[in-house]
């Protein structure tokens, strides 16, 4: 018995404005309003509304068939703002009771990795937006990129999570399969599921790949590859981002159509069938320990944290960031605190990324900047403004206090 | 292979790219097994010194002629009006060159003609003519970029058509270029390849601490002080700059028929004594100034290639380029803005000036980036296009 996990990420940055030297001190407007409004409405009309048509149409067909979704609080701000219908049809599939929300930092941030107490603010805060607007209260939890550890993990368990997501990278799993529920060394009770990204990857990066030796990838070939782990696994996780349909693929791919037809396919295979996150953590005991101490992520080749943090510039964007949290939290300014948070977005921090800027690569996706040096400027000019603004809330708190 | 090529500026005696051009692609090429007799217009006999320097496969040829390549007809007759040894102009000596030139084609035995710019086109014709050989033209400026597409000289552009049109070949040194000889020049595209240029790895990078670097941040911009360059960009940038960072110095390495007024406007933009100009620069100072800059800044209007970025990166010196160029084209470690677009070209510098990761990052990518970057390549995708106009390839 095979139980496939569709698991989904939805999320969009509040994408810094080209924001100069000239202008700290003069204004504090740090997002490309209209950048990002755009880019929310297009992926609204070529993803979000026609891929969450077909889950819908998957979801009235196949009574088996289940999906489950993270969508950052980014992205839901500027759905509720820029397309409402794109929310209300994730809203009609999340009322069918066989899709899951999990959950994860709000800001879709790396809190976790430089301070475990904005991170735990961060997963409040998300999770109240999801009972808000949902009315839906996430059992299962997935770090920034899949960003995890031992440390990770444990941390979860004692904000009382069920389960946690992660990438099942070769190098930490060896001889073992990503097929099986399994317990992270640092936790008692949850369970960790791991992305079968062999599998995950033929549909997000291969699908339309032509010099692929399986390309065109179709349903039945797919369903195939799935039925073949029967008994060397219980599970298949699909974890994928949700822009992988009419975004990354585009739709003259022939990937809605794929999406369309590969559950049936699946399930015309008596032994296969669907799950959600919470299905598979409750209906299976871990087939083993899992002992992950460096961090790892579903980023790149590497599998790693590099993506964000490999260079020095953007190692010391970040720092200078999160060393200000103190004072931003002290000055109870909440436009501030909105903006510093915003600012922690992993976004902000890939695009200053190095590694993969001569070759041009899955790092342009929607990226504002034409070099990881412009983004890195933009970001630092920013820094400094919020300094500025940091200051002057102390100096009025103090003028008050003298008065 | 043997090739007859025309030239006009050759290091030590050059004053912009297109002597280092020359040089790093014969010498590129002669490695290759390629045999080059070099013809320069010349007053002065170039010695054995200088074959010395190029490689054995290279010989030179003096023409007795003034011409100086960036020299303006205006600035051609200030000079030499008065001297009965030379001719009425710029275009009598382009005239005269060429007539050498065909006294030459008559001596040589040669495989393939090519030309460096339009000075020569007119010589690479009678050649081409009088030996019947394939004629490759080699565009590394057009007069749209020397003027900025203002008061085109008529004489100029008709030279540079006629030459591109004449060649078997044309070779152009950016896509950049390559796009401007279709559209303004109405070249077909087959006939254009580019081959971009690139950088001598050969020569010692010295590395001495300058005074002056101890004490402010020092901006630096190389090249003729003409409308192409776009100096006047850079001043005014740097005027932004002191208003928010007044200990930084801004070096202008170079001259040219905007040098007076831009050390006027310097005055009036109040900023003298934190403007430095050294006048010409060349051999080892060049070196020297990138090594002491902390960021290279090249604001071109129109950079048909733009090497002098490519040298400021060997020198381990951070660089922001116009989008105006074909240097862009090769590079990505670096910065790039539009030239006229003064509030962002301070904005970069200012970054690159205050944050140390930042120009660590991009010294330490650039250094990898151009030493990928070899005469060799270019010096193959040459040869590439003499055997092409050999086989009677033009489209």
């Amino acid at each position: 018995m095979v139980k496939v996990c569709l698991y989904f990420q939805v999320h969009q940055p509040y994408r810094l404005r080209n924001y100069t030297v000239f202008d700290i001190g003069n204004t504090s407007n740090y997002f490309d309003d209209e950048k990002n409004a755009n880019v929310l409405k297009r992926v609204a009309r070529k993803c979000y509304l026609p891929a969450n048509q077909v889950i819908m149409e998957l979801l009235e067909k196949h009574p088996e068939f289940r999906a489950s979704f993270s969508m950052s609080g980014t992205v839901l701000e500027q759905m509720e703002r820029h397309s409402p219908e794109a929310l209300e049809s994730f809203k009609s599939l999340v009322r069918t009771k066989r899709v899951e929300l999990l959950d994860e930092t709000y800001f879709h941030s790396l809190a976790f990795i430089y301070s475990k107490n904005e991170f735990k603010e961060q997963v409040r805060l998300h999770n109240q937006k999801m009972q808000k607007l949902f009315g839906y209260k996430p059992r299962v939890f997935r770090n920034t990129e899949l960003i995890y550890n031992n440390e990770m993990a444990g941390f979860i368990e004692k904000m009382g999570y069920d389960g946690v997501l992660a990438e099942g990278a070769d190098h930490i799993l060896g001889w073992r399969s990503p097929n099986f529920v399994y317990k992270p060394k640092s936790a008692n009770r949850l369970k960790l599921l791991l992305k079968n990204y062999k599998l995950s990857d033929d549909i997000a990066f291969r699908f339309s790949e032509r010099s692929w030796q399986e390309w065109p990838l179709t349903a039945d070939k797919f369903s195939s590859w799935i039925s073949a782990v029967n008994g060397n696994g219980v599970c298949v996780n699909l974890f994928m981002d949700y822009e992988t349909f009419g975004e990354h693929q585009w739709d003259e791919t022939g990937i809605f159509e794929f999406l369309r037809h590969m559950p049936g396919e699946i399930l015309k295979h008596k032994d296969n069938s669907f799950r959600t996150p919470s299905e598979l953590v409750k209906e299976h005991e871990p087939a083993g320990e899992l002992d992950i101490h460096n961090m790892i992520s579903w980023a790149d080749v590497e599998r790693d944290i590099s993506a964000w943090t490999g260079n020095s510039m953007q190692q010391a964007a970040i720092s200078e960031l999160y060393r200000l949290e103190s004072e931003i939290k002290a000055s109870k300014d909440n436009s501030l605190l909105e903006d510093w948070r915003r600012l922690q977005t992993s976004d902000n921090f890939y695009y200053m990324c190095t590694k993969w800027f001569s070759d041009g690569d899955v790092h342009k996706y929607f990226n504002p900047y034409e070099s990881p040096y412009d983004a890195f400027i933009s970001f630092m000019n920013i820094i400094n403004d919020i300094k500025i603004r940091v200051k002057r809330c102390q100096t009025t708190k103090n003028k008050n206090k003298d008065d | 292979m043997k090739v007859l090529m025309f030239g006009w500026e050759f290091p030590p005696q050059s004053t912009g790219g297109l002597g280092t051009a020359c040089y790093g692609l014969t010498k590129a090429m002669s490695r290759l097994g390629v045999n080059i007799t070099l013809v320069l217009p010349t007053t002065e006999n170039i010695t054995h010194d200088f074959v010395r320097i190029i490689g054995a496969n290279v010989r030179l040829k003096g023409i007795k002629s003034p011409i100086r390549p960036y020299m303006t007809e205006t600035q051609y007759s200030r000079q030499y009006r008065k001297s009965s040894l030379y001719g009425q102009s710029l275009f009598d000596e382009v005239y005269r060159y060429s007539m050498a030139a065909e006294q030459i084609a008559r001596e040589e035995d040669f495989d393939v003609i090519h030309c460096h710019d339009w000075l020569t086109f007119e010589a690479g014709i009678r050649a081409k003519s009088i030996a019947n050989k394939p004629l490759i033209v080699h565009v590394h400026a057009t007069e749209f970029d020397r003027t900025g597409g203002l008061s085109l000289n008529r004489h100029v552009y008709d030279a540079e058509k006629r030459g591109m049109q004449a060649a078997d070949r044309v070779i152009a040194v950016s896509n950049y270029t390559k796009n401007k000889i279709i559209s303004h020049y109405g070249i077909m595209p087959e006939k254009v390849s580019v081959v971009h240029n690139a950088v001598d790895h050969d020569r010692s990078q010295p590395s001495e601490d300058s005074g002056l670097k101890k004490h402010s941040k020092i901006v630096l911009f190389l090249g003729r002080i003409t409308l192409q360059k776009g100096p006047d960009y850079f001043l005014y940038a740097a005027s932004k700059i002191l208003q928010i960072e007044p200990n930084v110095r801004f070096i202008i390495a170079g001259s040219g028929d905007m040098e007076q007024s831009i050390i006027q406007k310097s005055a009036e933009l109040g900023i003298s004594d934190k403007v430095l100009f050294t006048g010409f620069v060349s051999g080892n100072d060049v070196n020297r100034a990138y090594s002491m800059a902390d960021v290279y800044v090249m604001p071109s209007v129109s950079e048909p290639f733009g090497i002098t970025a490519l040298e400021a990166m060997k020198n381990n010196t951070p660089v922001i380029i116009s989008r105006n160029s074909g240097v862009s084209e090769v590079i990505s470690h670096c910065l790039k803005v539009d030239f006229w677009d003064i509030n962002q070209l301070a904005n970069k510098i200012i970054g690159v000036l205050r944050y140390r990761e930042l120009s660590e990052t991009m010294k330490n990518h650039a250094a990898g980036e151009v030493s990928r970057i070899s005469w060799s390549n270019s010096a193959e995708k040459c040869i590439t296009e003499y055997n092409r106009a050999l086989r009677g390839e033009n489209g």
